[in-house]
């Protein structure tokens, strides 16, 4: 699409040329054979395209494949202004650009607390210690000699959505709610780990710990520990990619991203959590009475349309048109997602394709004819345990502002009638 | 192979008490003979079924030696257990802050740019911008050294000594009024007897019973609610990354 200044752009004053380019939209939506048209008209019907009358490249000239060179802006991105370095920061997935429940290895969120720690595996090493009969030492090796396991599951920052507390702030689904991300992982129970070592009668909670710069350490009931967690070192299939944890993480499934430990060193066994600074001061869910939820490790049931969104516009104008979007719940699978196109006043149900797994993003799509008039777009899910995804007006009624962490209130997109999308808060 | 099931069985007996790994093995094959006897001969099935039958242990992996578990184990928990013998003043903490930690949290825990504030923010947990510091938020001074010690200096972390991250540690309580003496010396035999302001502050998560609202509904479809308006745009607080190209993508 290029910017055509002689067609009107949308009347609405804004500094920024993100919005100056989305005003051009109009055009598109005016003329849907626009877009199109920014390619070269000699590759496109009666001609033969260019790439079907030279040899392509011969195999294995990218050795590990990449995407199309016209998929360049499928990416990673980041917010500068949310922290003071880049090793201690966030970048985001582009929630928006893809389909199904998988997330492709290199566009899982990153973040780090003290940069990627370059691990190489052959000097790594797990330790199993405290109380238990038995402690441990394996390498990687080692640890892939154990049962294997493989299970698909979300991974989602309890702060994914945080900077939308207040008022919608960002526009983009990659931003608003890109710090999620689901992968098939393999690995080894880490209920296998803990039989193997030995836990002894009192121990009862877990300090897990990572290799990099901040070593980062949390404490986790042996509950939850034994249930269904995972050493993993595989994701999709290949080796954990460096930001994930490389050469082995926690899987915490359906709990916040934060116990989920990458470069994984260390598990002691004891009697009492450790209150470290991220259960204190960091992971801790502020109330309006200045009192604080600790431990709040599940993540409540969620969902997201990521198209149409912000970043991906309607352009082909009024017809059949396809919302896709992505629910998941900590607490188990999803049951049901409802979609509204008037903010929330009247519900349809959507539909759930492609798998529904426990504690793992389920895609949805809702089908309609738009007949070009402005849209108040939500999704709103509710999990096999009956938990309903509550308006924002609701959860801010029993949570205040001040949070942080955990917000899963309905998402709002303003359609306009020229195909835009807005970020919006309604009421 | 047929041999009888009480002969087996002895020599499992003895070999138990030399070695626990020949535990599983005898016991397997004391079954297998068994089941062989019973059957009147080794049988594909039963093979096949303790083949597949996974040990109670894998031995895959060694014990660390005490001295590879003590390099490592460096946590600390409100009680003070894990905390190191050492020691450190409130006047060494200062210098060491200085040199190491102001370019970021400020000569005062203050804070420089975006890094965290360290002090101040006392009761502003119930204001509309509170300010969540050691001194007004944080419910244990153990955790102050676990993270100090596990983390910091941002950059160089486990690089000072034992005493020096006890020095620093002082300082750090001192700017929050939380010791009060400048020659007051902190020490693992101390630390988990100082209080912390907001220890009370914390409650268990109690989403459960607080939200109970939220579950076991049927979400209404038709009518919920009266027509709505817009009442907020992120445009309004227009903070954006910009695209590369400054385009949206899109789907066609």
């Amino acid at each position: 699409m290029s910017k055509d200044k002689s067609l009107p752009s949308a009347p609405r004053a804004s500094r920024r040329g993100f919005l100056t380019a989305a005003g051009g939209l109009a055009a598109t939506a005016l003329a849907p054979q626009a877009r199109a048209g920014a390619g070269n008209p000699a590759n496109q019907p009666p001609n033969v395209p260019e790439w079907t009358r030279t040899l392509g490249e011969g195999v294995a000239v990218r050795p590990y494949g990449k995407p199309s060179k016209f998929e360049k802006d499928v990416v990673r991105r980041d917010v500068e202004w949310l922290t003071a370095s880049r090793e201690s920061s966030v970048s985001f997935t582009p929630l928006h650009e893809l389909e199904g429940i998988i997330t492709p290895n290199g566009l899982c969120f990153e973040r780090h607390h003290g940069g990627v720690a370059d691990v190489d595996p052959a000097d790594h090493r797990l330790m199993i210690h405290g109380l238990v009969d038995r402690p441990l030492l394996l390498s990687l090796d080692e640890l892939k000699r154990y049962p294997r396991v493989n299970r698909i599951h979300f991974m989602e920052c309890a702060a994914n959505s945080g900077m939308e507390w207040r008022g919608a702030q960002l526009n983009g689904c990659q931003f608003t709610h890109g710090m999620i991300h689901c992968v098939q992982y393999t690995g080894v129970s880490l209920r296998t780990l803990l039989e193997e070592a030995g836990v002894k009668t009192n121990g009862k909670w877990l300090l897990v710990e990572g290799a990099d710069s901040a070593s980062m350490d949390r404490s986790l009931p042996i509950e939850k520990a034994l249930d269904d967690c995972i050493i993993a070192y595989k994701m999709n299939g290949e080796a954990l990619y460096p930001e994930q944890g490389y050469p082995m993480r926690l899987v915490v499934p359906g709990w916040q991203g934060n116990l989920w430990v990458k470069w994984l060193r260390r598990i002691k066994v004891g009697d009492q959590p450790w209150q470290t600074r991220e259960e204190t001061s960091k992971y801790t869910d502020l109330l309006p009475n200045g009192k604080a939820r600790r431990f709040t490790w599940a993540m409540d049931a969620k969902s997201v349309i990521t198209s149409p969104s912000p970043q991906a516009p309607i352009r082909h104008g009024k017809g059949f048109t396809i919302v896709s979007g992505l629910a998941w719940s900590g607490s188990g699978k999803v049951k049901r997602v409802d979609v509204s196109l008037d903010g929330g006043r009247n519900w349809w149900p959507a539909r759930l394709d492609g798998p529904v797994l426990d504690k793992a993003l389920t895609r949805f799509y809702y089908e309609f004819d738009w007949n070009g008039e402005p849209l108040l777009l939500q999704s709103r899910v509710q999990d096999e345990s009956g938990y309903v995804q509550p308006s924002k007006a609701e959860l801010r009624k029993v949570r205040g502002y001040n949070s942080i962490y955990h917000n899963n209130g309905i998402q709002t997109w303003h359609v306009q009638a020229n195909g835009e999308v807005e970020n919006v808060e309604v009421a | 192979m047929a041999s009888r099931p009480g002969t087996c069985r002895q020599t499992v007996r003895s070999r138990m008490s030399r070695s626990p790994k020949l535990i599983i093995a005898a016991a397997a094959l004391a079954t297998l003979v068994a089941s062989a006897a019973l059957a009147g001969g080794p049988s594909e099935k039963t093979e096949a079924k303790i083949e597949t039958k996974a040990p109670q242990r894998f031995n895959i992996g060694r014990a660390p030696s005490a001295e590879e578990i003590r390099g490592w184990d460096i946590d600390v928990r409100p009680d003070g257990q894990g905390l190191p013998v050492g020691k450190g003043s409130v006047a060494q903490g200062e210098k060491l802050f200085m040199d190491n930690c102001a370019s970021c949290h400020g000569e005062f825990g203050e804070g420089a740019g975006r890094w965290p504030v360290l002090a101040g923010g006392k009761g502003s947990l119930t204001a509309d911008n509170p300010v969540k510091t050691v001194g007004s938020y944080w419910p244990y001074a153990s955790t102050l050294f676990d993270y100090v010690r596990h983390a910091m200096p941002f950059g160089s972390p486990q690089s000072l000594k034992v005493d020096e991250y006890y020095a620093l540690v002082a300082y750090v309580l001192y700017l929050n009024d939380v010791v009060t003496d400048q020659n007051f010396e902190l020490s693992n035999s101390n630390l988990s007897t100082i209080k912390m302001p907001n220890e009370a502050g914390f409650i268990m998560d109690d989403r459960a019973t607080s939200e109970k609202a939220f579950w076991q509904k049927d979400p209404c479809m038709k009518n919920c609610i009266a027509p709505v308006k817009i009442t907020g745009r992120a445009t309004a607080v227009d903070v954006t990354p910009e695209d590369k190209d400054g385009k949206p993508r899109g789907v066609e």
